[in-house]
């Protein structure tokens, strides 16, 4: 039974990650109609970015730091690479995207090299367990599960109630309305990917005891965190949630049948088979989709 | 074959020559294995412009089949069967062609299957692989299709980095010679090095000349429709779904095809061949070709790739494609090449992209 | 009866875009399809040439059963159409566009085009040619070798039918022709349209302008709100009460609106 909650906790841990980077590519998506597939490079330069400078800094003051300066970076990107390029076909942003991803770990292997790292545990270290029904879990666990369960409180309230937030909202279910009604549509595009890629830093921060923090971990974040956003239905930020909860769950458990090398591809296998069979999501509706694509 | 097609392959043809003949006066032979490295990968390319230049449908896991192939093959014609050393049935086999027995480092003798049997069990595999995943795929359209190649790309990825019998990180080493006849074999010894040039370049005259000739038939307007309006292409009797699978599966097969050759050139076949930056990197040059464009494709590839295997973007060899596909996509989104293309053509009345009219001399 | 079209309904979610419609065009009719906007006209087509799937009723063609045929098999049995919003190949010259609609009527396989094997090659010869043809008969054979983006409107509604006409139809459901169109251009398409009932294919037409409709058409349904309204000559339906109430005020013959 302690075994089978190790597992659970593990796999809640890792989901946890998958549903921030699900939320981001949500976020961006209903934004924008861009899918960022740079969304896993955001976990990395938190974690990284945090780590070296928690050098010189107290830890929740790098944290920060890490944080505010990913965010902006993806503001930045939009700028720079998606501000003019709207009107090209999705194919084309598609590999803009790809091509930004490759840049951004690559920029970050010849800053801080091939080397794992990782910040300390926030409480204890890696020794220090808390006993909870017969499993021994990390503190850091807590740490992570607290501060998604934060991030996805804080951003529901965010796009709910505040005007920023049904402004964003506003942009993703009608650009020219939004527009037309005095809502600045790029700026709110910048503020979309600001966002994502500041709750993305954070999780990797929050990550980083546990895992690890690695210039090439971003490409499979973003794969899986993708696949929990089609589980969870595309443009459905807290169904994402759901989404990616349910991978991290679905690879903690693959290695009860799996070899431990093939966990990875667990995640992608799901992908695949939510894409071929449900790629609406299981919260999306299959009417919808066929309506706006009769309609293009 | 159209006159219109057989004469720039010619004088490709000669151009090739020409190089090798340089390269070869100025003692620089070693130039020669990176052309050779980068004809095969060029193939890979070539089939891939096919599927998302030709018919619009992105495909970022093609590394994959490439792997497939060479993995197969590299994997087949090293491994030892026990089972077949004294059984009758392997004597069979064996003056058939099929198996092969030939003695080992330590002298001992090695039966595993021959080059040829490898190769058209490695295609066969390819092919039936490309079927599997594109039916269900390539229902999808744009970034689904893109993300559902990715995650197939990684995870044959995972398999070949994860499983022993292939290797694991390692890869597979001590790939043996392929002779092919008449005096053709392929392997990376010196002596076979012009050889080896030829027979590759050879190789991608051929598919180029087969390539161009569907791309300028009637299936090759039906991929063309299919990218320009799938809707419409269906309703004008075009079966798209069976297109797109065509075209994907024969993309494997060549991919698959090029991954056996190189890997019995290069003697060996590691897990990096199957990443996802190999992938993008392919799609990197079908976009910086141009996208419809096998010319360009070609030319982008060859020259591109052997840059890179010259070492010639040094540590920042990934990120030199990442940008390159960036900008490229971004401000020249038909390709860099293609006001060369429009002025190759000029006086023939304006036409779309890069694509030519039918030759009417048939 | 060479279309039936029985009970057919299919819905969006909650929204009910087409509700029991029925009714039936004679071989060699020109029939039109009238009614306010977000009547259902353009998802009718949409379910008769299979690019949607009705969720109750049935097409029949040729007294065969189509519902449920893919798009490409219900162009195989001998139905084509074109689109509202333009849906031409952006990437292929005007050629090659109506090449494309060859493409059923022909059957050069991957290997023959890869060899370029001597059928293949008469039969590209062949397309060319016809292709060619259907150019000529809408009058545009002179910009053959011109990229589609480069014609005005109305030039590529022609190339748009030229393709459809291509692929020898023996229905073709053509979906506001005329919208885009200037008067003359509207009467031209008046005579092309008779001109290919002429050659034997039966014509289903989508259309606003009432002048085009009533000039030409021998038969037309009324749809509104998904439902058939009223169904027959161009005198019955002029004449209809429900017909006139829902365009708005009687004055039927002038409302050539778009």
């Amino acid at each position: 039974m302690s075994q089978i909650l190790q597992y659970v906790f593990s796999g809640l841990t890792t989901g946890s990650i998958y549903a921030v980077v699900a939320i981001g590519f949500n976020l961006i998506y209903s934004t924008t109609g861009i899918i960022n597939f740079a969304q896993g490079e955001f976990v990395m330069l938190g974690g990284m970015t945090a780590v070296s400078l928690s050098l010189f800094m107290p830890l929740p003051i790098s944290i920060m730091i890490a944080v505010l300066v990913v965010a902006v970076c993806g503001g930045v990107l939009e700028i720079v690479f998606f501000r003019r390029l709207r009107s090209h076909s999705v194919l084309h942003m598609i590999i803009i995207t790809i091509g930004l991803s490759i840049v951004i770990r690559e920029a970050a292997l010849h800053i801080w090299d091939e080397k794992v790292r990782s910040l300390p545990y926030f409480t204890g270290n890696e020794c220090s367990s808390v006993k909870l029904l017969g499993a021994a879990i990390s503190p850091q666990v807590f740490w992570v599960l607290g501060a998604v369960a934060v991030v996805v409180a804080a951003l529901h309230c965010f796009l709910r109630y505040t005007l920023w937030g049904k402004a964003m909202r506003a942009c993703s279910s009608n650009p020219i309305a939004a527009a037309l009604a005095g809502i600045n549509t790029s700026n709110m595009r910048t503020l979309s990917f600001a966002v994502s890629a500041g709750i993305g830093a954070l999780a990797g921060c929050m990550i980083s005891p546990i895992s690890m923090s690695r210039y090439d971990m971003g490409t499979g974040l973003a794969i899986k965190g993708f696949a929990a956003a089609i589980l969870g239905g595309l443009g459905n930020p807290m169904a994402a949630v759901f989404g990616g909860l349910a991978v991290g769950l679905a690879e903690a458990f693959s290695v009860i049948r799996l070899p431990a090398a093939y966990k990875d591809a667990t995640a992608f296998a799901i992908l695949l088979l939510a894409l071929f069979v449900r790629p609406h999501g299981l919260f999306g509706s299959r009417a919808a989709d066929e309506a706006r694509e009769i309609a293009e | 074959m159209t006159r219109r097609a057989l004469i720039p392959v010619a004088v490709l043809a000669a151009i090739l020559a020409g190089i090798q003949l340089a390269v070869s006066a100025a003692g620089r032979d070693y130039y020669l294995t990176q052309l050779i490295m980068s004809a095969y990968y060029a193939i890979v390319v070539m089939g891939l412009c096919l599927v998302m230049g030709y018919a619009g449908q992105i495909s970022l896991g093609h590394a994959a089949f490439f792997a497939i192939g060479g993995y197969t093959s590299a994997a087949l014609t090293t491994r030892n069967i026990p089972a077949a050393h004294d059984a009758a049935w392997s004597g069979v086999l064996r003056s058939a062609g099929l198996l092969w027995a030939r003695p080992d480092l330590y002298g001992e003798t090695l039966v595993t299957v021959s080059p040829w049997a490898a190769f058209v069990l490695a295609i066969a595999l390819a092919v039936l692989v490309a079927l599997l995943i594109g039916w269900p795929a390539l229902r999808l359209k744009g970034h689904y299709l893109a993300m559902g190649t990715l995650g197939f790309g990684l995870i044959v990825y995972r398999i070949v980095l994860g499983t022993e019998f292939l290797g694991a990180a390692d890869g597979i080493t001590g790939v043996p010679p392929w002779e092919i006849g008449l005096g053709i074999v392929i392997s990376e010894r010196k002596a076979f090095r012009v050889v080896n040039y030829y027979f590759a370049w050879g190789l991608v005259l051929l598919v180029l000349l087969l390539l161009l000739n569907l791309v300028h038939s009637r299936v090759g307007r039906a991929l063309r429709s299919i990218h320009g309006g799938e809707q419409a292409a269906n309703a004008m009797g075009v079966n798209t779904a069976g297109y797109k699978l065509k075209a994907f599966v024969l993309s494997a097969a060549l991919a698959a095809a090029a991954g056996c050759f190189l890997t019995h050139y290069n003697r060996g076949i590691g897990p990096s061949e199957a990443g996802a930056l190999k992938s993008v990197r392919y799609v990197a040059l079908v976009a910086a070709g141009g996208m419809a464009n096998l010319w360009g494709v070609l030319f982008i590839s060859t020259l591109l790739n052997f840059l890179s295997l010259r070492g010639f973007f040094g540590t920042f060899d990934h990120a030199a494609f990442g940008i390159i596909l960036i900008a490229i996509i971004s401000l020249t989104p038909e390709g860099p090449l293609a006001p060369v293309g429009r002025w190759l053509r000029r006086g023939r009345g304006p036409q779309p992209g890069t694509v030519r009219d039918d030759d009417t001399q048939g | 009866m060479i279309l039936r079209v029985e009970s057919i309904r299919r819905c969006f979610g909650g929204l009910v875009a087409l509700d029991d419609v029925g009714f039936g065009v004679e071989k060699g009719c020109i029939k039109g399809v009238i009614g306010p906007n977000g009547a259902g006209k353009t998802t009718l087509f949409h379910v008769i040439s299979g690019l949607l799937h009705p969720d109750g009723g049935e097409v029949y063609f040729e007294d065969r059963r189509i519902t449920g045929l893919k798009p490409y098999q219900i162009a195989g049995r001998g139905i084509s159409r074109t689109f509202q919003s333009l849906s031409l190949f952006g990437n292929m010259t005007v050629l090659e566009n109506v090449m494309v609609g060859c493409h059923r009527r022909t059957r050069s396989g991957m290997a023959a085009a890869a060899l370029r094997t001597p059928s293949q090659r008469r039969e590209e010869h062949r397309m060319r040619a016809a292709a060619l043809q259907q150019l000529e008969a809408v009058g545009i054979a002179s910009a053959a070798s011109e990229a589609v983006g480069s014609l005005s409107f109305g030039r590529r509604r022609m190339v748009e039918l030229a393709r459809a006409l291509a692929t020898e139809p023996r229905l073709i459901l053509l979906d506001e022709p005329a919208s885009g169109l200037n008067t003359r251009e509207t009467d031209e398409l008046g005579d092309i349209i008779r001109r290919i009932r002429d050659r034997g294919v039966t014509v289903l037409v989508v259309e606003h302008d009432m002048s085009l409709v009533m000039d030409v058409c021998e038969e037309i349904v009324v749809l509104d709100f998904g439902r058939t309204l009223a169904e027959g000559s161009p005198a019955q339906i002029r004449n209809d009460p429900n017909v006139i109430e829902v365009y708005l005020g009687g004055d039927f013959e002038n409302a050539a609106g778009k």
